[in-house]
């Protein structure tokens, strides 16, 4: 493998997996907070 | 008799007969390293063992790196075996409040944005012919992390470990200085002065619990090569979130993270001998890490205007410049530009989101690089 097919595809999938990866972080937590919503008593 | 007293007399000046111009070098760059952790107070917990033990390590037949050598103990101990960047994020885990990241999830994908430079620093290195794996260490330098580098780096560019860890140290130490002029460049006077809704508590207990559990088991999943990066710093975190291993998260907050940073900061300022150190590489691994870091603040103020305009003007650019994993530092300087030009401008607890999105980003990326290096059979 020449070194530029290496840097793109180290680009492609390193910066692409990187957002995808985050962005289904971003999802998850979302749904975690619809389903164990804040409750003030919690703090109590 | 004379000649015992001669044998004697070449002994104590060795030191000196044997002192190479570079070591010389070396000594002055470590002084320069505990000036700027002692006086100028910049990251001063790694700058002053690793000052320290840069001079250390260039004072001549001291045998400190040598087999059995101390210096060498601790660095094949701590450094080689990764222990000791693991056990330093299980600190980290244990001190960092992601809270904010909880309480808009969105600002994950700040923490996305502000990885771009990793990349496109290692498409550099390449192109300046560095081979595969120190291309990525150095891109790496743009995680803004210096556990994450130091982990990359002893595993595959054993060469590069010093020069990597003092950029990422002496560069995350400058975001202060480094990132203002940027977030001025790329963004309106306009974008600057909009102001953010302040939060309201919004993230349960079980949430804050449940969070580092479902990280670690899905970002395992994508990338496991990475895991015990991000795995460990989710252990610190739901140690404390738990709140059921009080004595455990103490012990990792202070003990056990005060010792490691010693002990690490010393076995880097070991790798920076002076015929090793002081090579032109050197000083082109410190240009790329200094853009990598630039690039990461860039593409995080880009993504922060992206927002601006999705959003209809409802976040502010500058929080995207805490994309980063400079953490808290570089949501500290968001909030003081904000506040330059609205000082009814509270950024503060957005741009920890972003912030705390990028320690997650940054662990993240480094995650992917290697299980997608894995992938291709270079590891």
């Amino acid at each position: 493998m020449d070194k530029w097919t290496f840097g793109w595809t180290m680009l492609v999938l390193g910066m692409g997996g990187t957002i995808v990866t985050l962005m289904i972080f971003s999802l998850l937590m979302s749904l975690l907070k619809k389903v164990f919503p804040y409750r003030k008593e919690e703090e109590e | 008799m004379i000649e015992a007293i001669v044998g004697g007399l070449s002994g104590l000046v060795a030191g000196f007969t044997n002192l190479q111009w570079s070591n010389v070098v070396m000594m002055a760059i470590g002084c320069v390293l505990l000036y700027l952790g002692i006086k100028k107070d910049f990251e001063p917990l790694l700058l002053v063992p690793i000052g320290f033990g840069c001079i250390m390590v260039n004072i001549p037949l001291s045998g400190l790196m040598e087999k059995d050598g101390f210096l060498r103990v601790i660095y094949d101990m701590g450094v080689i075996t990764e222990i000791f960047p693991l056990l330093i994020f299980v600190g980290i885990g244990a001190m960092t409040d992601f809270g904010p990241v909880l309480e808009n999830p969105y600002t994950f994908l700040l923490g996305a944005a502000g990885q771009f430079g990793i990349f496109l620093t290692l498409l550099l290195a390449l192109a300046l012919n560095f081979p595969y794996k120190e291309a990525v260490t150095i891109g790496i330098i743009g995680a803004c992390d210096g556990p994450t580098v130091i982990y990359v780096a002893s595993q595959y560019a054993r060469n590069l470990l010093g020069p990597v860890s003092v950029a990422a140290y002496s560069y995350m130490s400058l975001v202060p200085v480094l990132q203002p002029p940027i977030m001025r460049m790329l963004t309106t006077d306009k974008e600057r002065r909009t102001v953010m809704k302040t939060h309201k508590k919004t993230v349960s207990k079980t949430t804050k619990i449940l969070f580092p559990i479902v990280i670690t088991i899905v970002g395992g999943l994508i990338a496991p090569k990475g895991l015990p990066l991000l795995a460990t710093i989710m252990l610190g975190n739901l140690m404390k979130e738990s709140g059921a291993v009080a004595r455990l998260t103490k012990a990792a907050e202070n003990e056990i993270s005060n010792i490691v940073t010693l002990l690490l900061g010393i076995s880097i300022g070991a790798t920076m001998d002076g015929p090793l150190f002081v090579q032109p590489t050197t000083l082109i691994v410190l240009a790329l890490g200094l853009i990598a870091i630039c690039l990461d603040t860039v593409f995080g103020v880009l993504f922060g205007k992206i927002l601006y305009v999705v959003t209809g003007g409802k976040v502010n650019p500058l929080i995207g410049a805490a994309g980063i994993s400079a953490f808290p530092m570089s949501a500290r300087v968001v909030q003081k530009e904000g506040q330059k030009y609205n000082k009814k401008n509270y950024l503060l607890m957005h741009a920890m989101g972003a912030n705390a999105g990028g320690q997650v980003g940054s662990v993240m990326a480094a995650a992917v690089m290697l299980s997608v290096l894995k992938g291709m059979g270079l590891i």
